[in-house]
């Protein structure tokens, strides 16, 4: 963590620092000829530190952790970070809770990676999510402003997220609409696989540097290709054998399910070489269409999800795959930038009125 | 001289929660309970595809993900009077049992444990006496010396790295922390296999939900889950039997484990069976249904009033008027404009927050009403309501475990005593109990149907002209779920999710009936009104779930007003 963490090496004298560690021992429960080791760990921690904050959210992010074997989460709290604040996992509630984030970041000021689930409203000044009589909003500047990187884990920290859905009521955003002078790595999903977010989180403690990130500050080992290239229905969509309803002859086949809505051509994620839960699946293994949840406001864009996706050209059997290429870049639209849909609201709902290719 | 204590936020749950009290002579004489987030969902949902609703509905929460899912493809399918095939009902039944699985698994071990259990007092425990402490317990494999030496080795190198990350600043040493080391040990260790436990069941929801949290297999009209035996890219034999030895193991770690824990645990902890009953009318809905149409099924529901099972009244169907036309909300003391009660069809609410204020509006949850009265949902009342109506599976694990709590505490501990703060665990854990003997019953009964050449998983909905009123429960792991829904021309009219954390969540109503969280912490002790861990103790007891309980029906063509922030 040295580069991440060296300009942010703790400022306490000595004497407050010898003090700090008495506190933290005592706060501990353990008995004070531990202060030593308690100091040591304070100057120099063996598992780097970190706070993870929880605002409008569902805690599927957090869940997601819960369903991962490598590491598994006990290897990933209990030997890899020391997790200083979690208000789902941590033992401390109340007063304690928060004195416990506190000194956290009084403690490892400079030195924390500060994870953020969960978007932040910001109508009303933000009163639609309070904690320890705190707003989220201003949690979220407080924290982060000594952090030494801010992971937005999941689409609502990313982008807004669901509460940001039209009439999006109470404000709500991403993390990278409030923080600015502080390097952000998004790892959006809804929720993300558990396996992007821990290896995002071992890269950076292993390389001690960030990941290459997309325009969107999506790791790319993650968030580098769409949905469709990776496909294994995707052979069925270059031949033009498509699922025209769910349970069919079709669907019993595996054939591809653009026509039932699936927004694998316009979503980027590793969700068919990575999969989920280590049973080998995802959702358009199951028999369901992709519905886009790693982009930028898809409860907005990608809805309805039943329905296709607009503007791509659909093989009907004369593919193979010098035509699935050009299909591939059709579905990035007339914008040649792929940040260009993410943008484009609506998407969906322009196409169902244009196009028909049954 | 009653002295206020503010917990906020309460951790480990979901959400944002704050819970007051008045604490005068070391007993709680007051409380309040207070929902500290609110994101609209319902607003958003208006005008949107009723077929889309379940996926919205299900970010409500990722703990218990699934749930919000289920409940919208059945109000949906109830406006429709749709029947789905009963392999995609199967199938849901499959994920309900195996996602509450988990979710109980992590609730008691991982979530509310730790109020129990004195992680650093197990650093004094002896391994060989801890073994044979847990073997008097159960024949489980894993209650081994050299098992529970490892843990307490790697719980020690943790300490000692000066890092206790999440167990910092827990209530170690508190007065109320009575476990002796060894039974701190076993539980660490347990709460470690517990983890793997969790991951394991949740594999299931993954196999047929497609990804987890968050499935991604249900749709109006049944399941997008294609299953053909003889195709390598379906629902076929070998998902089958992966599901069926998951399932197996799992079966194994909670009648081995987890019901063993918890009736240990409530055994060391007898004199807090007194403690904790709150609201003792409860509500539980019927499901795991074995039918097309949601008239026949594995798990019970009804409602009792006062405590007295012999008022047991069932809820027998997906339409059963009984539950339709007596659910009520009220929002005298919540933070929306107005003091109404109201149906859920019926309702129009505009938030209107105005900060903490104990004798106005204190909360973003409203208070559900049933026939009026404040009903204690959960697995508490499903137990209750199972044995009251003489359900044979319920009978035998609730037997079973009052023998066992018995044999250890020393002496006869009744029915009644289910209605407490460790009750609740204990009845988390019959559920599981059951539920563990269910789920794989029911992939069973999926099997067998295969066999028979039925693959059929889905019957397209078909939205008429007009308004059409729908609504769904479910019995979710945290009690009785309702999503009320009314569709006008194919679009989201309106759209009411009546939430189990809101029904225990729930504020005082317009009578000033407290909702059963406030009323549970009535009369608790409090050894130290600056650690207040009894609290914890009694609010953890119902699993709350924050990010459910809070949301807003969306006012019929209203915008929502601008609160005045304070």
């Amino acid at each position: 963590m040295s580069r991440l963490f060296a300009n942010g090496l703790m400022k306490l004298r000595r004497r407050d620092f010898l003090k700090a560690a008495t506190i933290a021992t005592a706060a501990m429960g353990l008995p004070a000829s531990m202060v030593d080791k308690v100091a040591a760990a304070l100057k120099s921690p063996a598992r780097p530190p970190v706070i993870w904050l929880h605002f409008m959210e569902c805690t599927g992010c957090t869940e997601s952790l819960l369903r991962t074997s490598h590491p598994d989460v006990a290897t990933l709290i209990l030997d890899l970070i020391s997790l200083e604040y979690h208000e789902t996992l941590m033992a401390a509630a109340g007063k304690q809770a928060e004195e416990n984030l506190r000194r956290a970041v009084e403690k490892y000021r400079g030195k924390f990676i500060c994870v953020v689930e969960g978007g932040i409203s910001t109508k009303d000044g933000g009163v639609y999510c309070k904690i320890g009589g705190r707003t989220a909003l201003e949690i979220l500047k407080h924290v982060s402003a000594d952090a030494s990187a801010v992971i937005a884990v999941g689409t609502c920290a990313a982008f807004g997220g669901i509460q940001a859905a039209a009439p999006n009521p109470t404000g709500a955003v991403g993390v990278r609409d409030i923080v600015k002078d502080k390097p952000i790595i998004n790892i959006p999903g809804c929720p993300p696989n558990g396996y992007n977010i821990l290896a995002t989180i071992v890269y950076i403690l292993t390389f001690n540097k960030f990941p290459e990130l997309d325009e969107l500050n999506r790791p790319k080992f993650a968030y580098g290709r769409r949905i469709h290239d990776h496909c294994e229905r995707r052979p069925h969509f270059d031949e033009g054998r498509f699922v025209e309803q769910f349970g069919d002859e079709g669907h019993k086949k595996g054939y591809c399910l653009y026509k039932v809505g699936c927004k694998g051509p316009v979503t980027y994620a590793n969700c068919p070489t990575q999969r989920f839960c280590d049973v080998g699946v995802w959702p358009v293994a199951a028999g369901h269409g992709c519905i886009g949840c790693t982009e930028p406001n898809f409860w907005d864009n990608m809805i309805p999800f039943y329905e296709h996706v607009p503007g791509v050209e659909v093989p009907a059997g004369q593919g193979i795959v010098g035509k699935a290429e050009r299909i591939g870049k059709f579905a990035i639209g007339a914008a040649a930038a792929g940040i260009a849909i993410h943008a484009a609201a609506g998407v969906i709902k322009k196409a169902t009125t244009k196009e028909k290719e049954e | 001289m009653a002295r206020r204590v503010t917990v906020d936020p309460i951790t480990r749950i979901e959400g944002h929660l704050r819970i007051d009290v008045e604490v005068d002579g070391g007993r709680v004489t007051n409380a309040w309970s207070s929902a500290q987030m609110w994101r609209g969902i319902e607003v958003i949902l208006k005008g949107k595809d009723p077929r889309d609703a379940w996926a919205f509905t299900q970010r409500i929460c990722g703990v218990c993900t699934t749930v919000h899912a289920l409940a919208s493809v059945r109000a949906v399918e109830n406006a429709l009077n749709l029947e789905i095939p009963i392999n995609a009902q199967y199938v849901r039944n499959i994920i309900l049992a195996a996602h509450a699985l988990q979710d109980h698994i992590v609730h008691f071990y991982h979530l509310s444990a730790l109020d129990w259990v004195d992680v650093v007092s197990a650093l004094k425990a002896d391994p060989k006496k801890t073994a044979a402490l847990a073997q008097a317990l159960s024949p489980w494999p894993g209650n081994s010396v050299t098992r529970f030496e490892e843990v307490k080795e790697r719980l020690k190198a943790f300490v000692e790295s000066g890092q206790l990350g999440p167990f910092e600043n827990g209530y170690w040493g508190h007065p109320a922390m009575k476990l002796p080391p060894e039974a701190n040990l076993m539980a660490v260790s347990h709460y470690l296999e517990a983890l793997e436990y969790q991951y394991k069941v949740n594999q299931i929801v993954a196999i047929f939900g497609g990804k987890s949290p968050h499935i991604q297999t249900f749709v109006v009209g049944g399941v997008a889950l294609a299953i053909n035996p003889d195709n390598e890219a379906t629902l076929n034999m070998e998902r089958l039997l992966w599901a069926k030895k998951l399932f197996e193991e799992v079966k194994k770690f909670v009648h081995e484990v987890y019901l063993p824990d918890v009736i240990a645990i409530g055994a060391l902890y007898a004199d807090w069976l007194k403690y904790g009953a709150g609201v003792t009318n409860y509500l539980a809905v019927p499901d795991m249904p074995l039918d097309t149409k949601g008239e026949s099924f594995d798990l019970p529901g009804g409602t009792i009033f006062n405590g007295d099972l012999e008022s047991v009244k069932p809820i027998t169907s997906f339409n059963d008027p009984y539950f339709r036309d007596n659910v009520a909300e009220c929002i005298a003391h919540s933070w929306y404009q107005g003091d109404w009660t109201k149906h859920p069809w019926e309702e129009e609410t505009v938030p209107h927050y105005t900060d903490f204020q104990p004798r106005g509006k204190y909360s973003w949850a409203k208070a559900p009403r049933f026939k009026g009265e404040p009903m204690q949902v959960g697995p508490l009342a499903q137990v209750l309501v199972g044995y009251a109506l003489g359900h044979e599976l319920t009978k035998k694990w609730v037997d079973y475990s009052l023998k066992r709590l018995s044999q250890i505490a020393g002496a006869k501990v009744p029915l009644k005593a289910l209605q407490s703060t460790p009750g609740r665990h204990l009845a988390r854990a019959i559920r599981s109990a059951m539920l563990a003997e269910l789920g794989p019953k029911h992939l069973d009964l999926l099997i067998k149907n295969i066999g028979q050449g039925d693959l059929e998983i889905f019957n397209p909905p078909d939205f008429p002209k007009g308004v059409l009123k729908g609504f769904g429960f479910h019995e979710a792991p945290r009690g009785t779920l309702s999503h009320w829904v009314v569709i006008e021309d194919g679009r989201i009219a309106n759209y009411q999710c009546v939430v189990p954390s809101t029904w225990n969540v729930s504020p005082r109503d317009d009578k000033g009936q407290m909702g059963p969280y406030e009323a549970s912490l009535i009369d608790n002790p409090i050894a130290d009104p600056e650690r207040p861990l009894e609290v914890l103790r009694t609010i953890h007891s119902f699993d709350p779930c924050i990010a459910c309980a809070v949301h807003v029906l969306n006012p019929e063509k209203k915008e929502i007003v601008k609160v005045k922030a304070l």
